[in-house]
């Protein structure tokens, strides 16, 4: 094997038609590269979600009088609660609560009215069922908003004076706080981190399981010829894949795109070339098609699902997993996605993940090119 | 003979063939019984849907008392940490574009004065949508806590004005059940006991059956005195008991290491996770019918797992999903699992509660497992 770098345009081309050429004939491969990536965008855009609506109350109203209807007639017209139980007892709630029927009990107690009236602080109590906390954390702000509105048109009827503070709150970049506009934008980069990975796992383990590795050592192709020849299909793939992806964010899920598309492709092209390269490696590696497809779905999938920050916020978990995070490259595409996708920002924010892209995309060619041995043991 | 028309030395032959080949492998063991805890371990610290020491910005542009003291009223609950503080509006917008802070807080000139007035003022909250679980959530502490600033400053200063305005008006006294301190890990931890018992169930049935296949040693089996019954019992009872082995040690650990509560009956957790792990064992036994390679099967095996997790109500909440694909979840046997763990683990649910689910999963096992059954003798007859 020759030490100089003596690449050949034509032996480096050649390579990468016969690699489309084997890519063709292998429908198992071609649906993980068109369909598969389409069909999880579409799929988890839907079911990943964390907005919360129709949250089921069970009213427990002791008073009965007009101020407690009023405010359950608030809790009713926010949108967020239906009642579907109206109940006589306290022990009545329990049951609900464990059935899982009411996510939330609202007990209004007696004398509600006559406190008010009478200008003395009254307290409503409100049970939730704790056990999916960050549900019941939302439901517990909602329904916080609401007694607190009442309250203050209570004070404001009372001494026909003003609320004294005003929260104003404004929401940038998802406006509606729609989860699929969160969510459909990091997946791109999780998927295309995967797909990329999963696409090339197979690529050189084949050649070692079917014997063609030794007709490839008898060429005089070089191995960086080799490498580049086989990820230049799978990279023009994963560039078709990342904007079929953008074009199903846009038109299905209608997620609004306020940056840069040529700062987008440019960046995305870096990160497919890492994700392929480190495929490559992991291909190279390990030698057998089983291992590879193993190895390359527990070091990708995992790690990009649950600590790129796409769906859990990196800033809530331990220490120890917040380095980690650091060495995952995916956790870098989904700030370049979603800040070119909702925040409009260009390289002036970027530059530190572009960065990050260029040495994903250094390592892992380099890691790919030294892993693949040509000489047969 | 055992029931089946099963012969009890065949089988137990069969059983200690299994169990030697299962164990012989020194990468095994640590496979068996160290990745589930591993999983464990990642999944419960990493699956965090807490909002504590948000990132916030803060712009005071009145500098007062007051304003220092809403400020430290944010901090203090938790939920809020000041990671930067400018004069100008425009330093707030740079450090939500860069990620800096995903919060940032405006408090006006004139807060204090117009407090102290009786006029209403206002403190801007803006907040980065493009976390929308984590904003929503923040939003909500955030406005609550500054309306109870507001509240109790306002009746406080109409008391030293010597004006009528009321004590504060109504309060929320909120108690959470089953989870007091509302900690999403207390809620995810058991769910990551379903998908991990439900991985090695699979796992286990699938890949050991297509590796004699690939190995050849199938057939010699076949042509062996062995009732094709026999066999499926040889390959699926050792899964079984490492399985529910996996089961008790990942769930002491989550007892044990996350100290997790277990309110419930044992006996209820144990009967439907013995009907869980066959219904495992029986998509396992189908993988294997077919599927000609291990790759082949371990890929089938992803494709099966991956949206059975994400349709489980293991990261995403059921109730959320649109209502067409509410109904597909029903399909899902980690679903209904993780339905009984945590009803048990922490609600301390029995049968009387858990009794829809647990039918469900005897159905599906038995289902399942007859169908997988019958198609396995077919391929080995």
């Amino acid at each position: 094997m020759t030490r100089s770098l003596d690449l050949s345009a034509r032996r480096l081309l050649a390579m990468a038609r016969k690699e489309t050429l084997q890519l063709k004939r292998d429908y198992r491969s071609l649906i993980t590269a068109f369909v598969y990536p389409a069909l999880m965008i579409v799929f988890f855009g839907y079911v990943i979600t964390f907005d919360i609506r129709d949250i089921n109350l069970a009213v427990y109203d002791q008073d009965g009088s007009q101020r407690s209807r009023e405010l359950i007639q608030a809790f009713q017209a926010a949108g967020y609660f239906r009642v579907t139980q109206r109940l006589d007892r306290y022990q009545d709630i329990q049951p609900l609560l464990d059935r899982g029927a009411v996510r939330l009990a609202l007990v209004i107690p007696p004398g509600f009215q006559r406190d008010l009236s009478a200008g003395r602080p009254a307290a409503v109590q409100a049970l939730v069922d704790g056990a999916d906390a960050n549900t019941a954390a939302i439901a517990l702000n909602y329904a916080g908003g609401i007694v607190t509105a009442y309250s203050a048109r209570v004070l404001l009827r009372a001494s026909q004076g003003s609320v004294p503070v005003v929260a104003q709150a404004r929401v940038w970049y998802n406006e509606t706080l729609k989860s699929s506009n969160m969510v459909v934008p990091g997946l791109i980069a999780v998927i295309m981190m995967v797909i990329a990975a999963m696409l090339t796992a197979l690529t050189v383990a084949r050649e070692w399981d079917r014997g063609t590795m030794e007709q490839l050592a008898a060429t005089p192709v070089h191995r960086v010829e080799v490498i580049l020849g086989k990820l230049l299909p799978y990279l023009v793939i994963g560039l078709i894949d990342v904007i079929a992806a953008v074009a199903i964010g846009l038109l299905l899920f209608q997620v609004p795109f306020r940056g840069n598309p040529v700062l987008l492709v440019g960046l995305a092209a870096l990160f497919l070339v890492g994700s392929l390269g480190m495929g490559i490696f992991i291909s190279a590696a390990t030698k057998t098609q089983l291992l590879a497809t193993q190895v390359s779905l527990l070091a990708t999938y995992i790690p990009s699902l649950l600590l790129s920050g796409l769906i859990f916020d990196l800033a809530s978990m331990p220490f120890a997993l917040r380095v980690i995070s650091l060495v995952v490259p995916a956790r870098y595409f989904v700030v370049v996605v979603r800040g070119i996708f909702l925040k409009g920002v260009g390289p002036e924010v970027l530059w530190i993940q572009g960065l990050a892209m260029i040495a994903f995309a250094a390592i892992g060619l380099t890691l790919a090119v030294r892993a693949f041995r040509k000489e047969i043991a | 003979m055992s029931p089946f028309g099963m012969n009890a030395v065949r089988l137990r032959q069969l059983l200690g063939k299994e169990f030697r080949q299962m164990l012989r492998d020194p990468r095994a063991k640590p496979l068996l019984f160290l990745a589930p805890i591993f999983q464990l371990l990642v999944f419960g610290y990493a699956v965090t849907t807490d909002v504590r020491n948000t990132r916030t910005f803060v712009v005071d542009r009145d500098r007062s008392a007051d304003s220092r003291q809403l400020i430290a009223a944010l901090t203090a609950s938790g939920y809020f940490r000041v990671t930067g503080a400018g004069e100008r509006p425009a330093e707030l917008t740079r450090a939500l574009d860069h990620g800096d802070a995903l919060l940032g807080i405006e408090i006006p000139r004139g807060f204090s004065a117009d407090l102290a007035g009786g006029r209403q003022t206002s403190v801007q909250l803006l907040v980065d949508g493009s976390t929308a679980n984590t904003a929503n959530v923040a939003l909500g502490y955030a406005t609550r806590i500054i309306s109870r600033y507001g509240l109790t400053q306002g009746a406080a200063a109409a008391a030293r004005a010597g004006a009528g305005l009321p004590a504060v008006g109504v309060d929320l006294r909120a108690r959470a059940w089953y989870n007091p301190n509302l900690e999403s890990r207390v809620y995810n931890v058991p769910g990551v006991i379903g998908l991990i018992v439900m991985l090695m169930s699979l796992m286990l049935t699938a890949l050991a059956v297509v590796r004699e296949r690939e190995a050849g040693t199938l057939e010699q089996l076949m042509v062996s005195p062995l009732k094709p019954l026999e066999l499926i019992a040889g390959k699926t009872l050792p899964a079984v008991l490492v399985a529910f082995m996996d089961l008790i040690l990942v769930s002491a650990v989550a007892l044990l290491w996350f100290g997790i509560p277990f309110r419930g009956s044992a006996l209820v957790l144990i009967t439907s996770s013995v009907l869980y792990i066959l219904t495992g064992l029986g998509v396992g036994l189908l993988i294997s019918t077919i599927s000609k390679t291990q790759q082949e099967a371990f890929l089938s095996l992803f494709l099966f797992l991956f949206p059975a997790m994400i349709l489980s109500g293991l990261l995403f909440p059921v109730e959320n999903m649109p209502p067409a694909i509410q109904y597909f979840t029903l399909l899902d046997p980690i679903r209904h699992y993780l339905v009984i763990v945590r009803g048990i683990f922490l609600r301390g649910a029995g049968w009387s509660i858990l009794y829809p689910q647990i039918l469900t999963l005897l159905v599906m096992g038995v289902g399942v497992l007859t169908f997988a059954a019958t198609r396995f003798r077919k391929t080995i007859a």
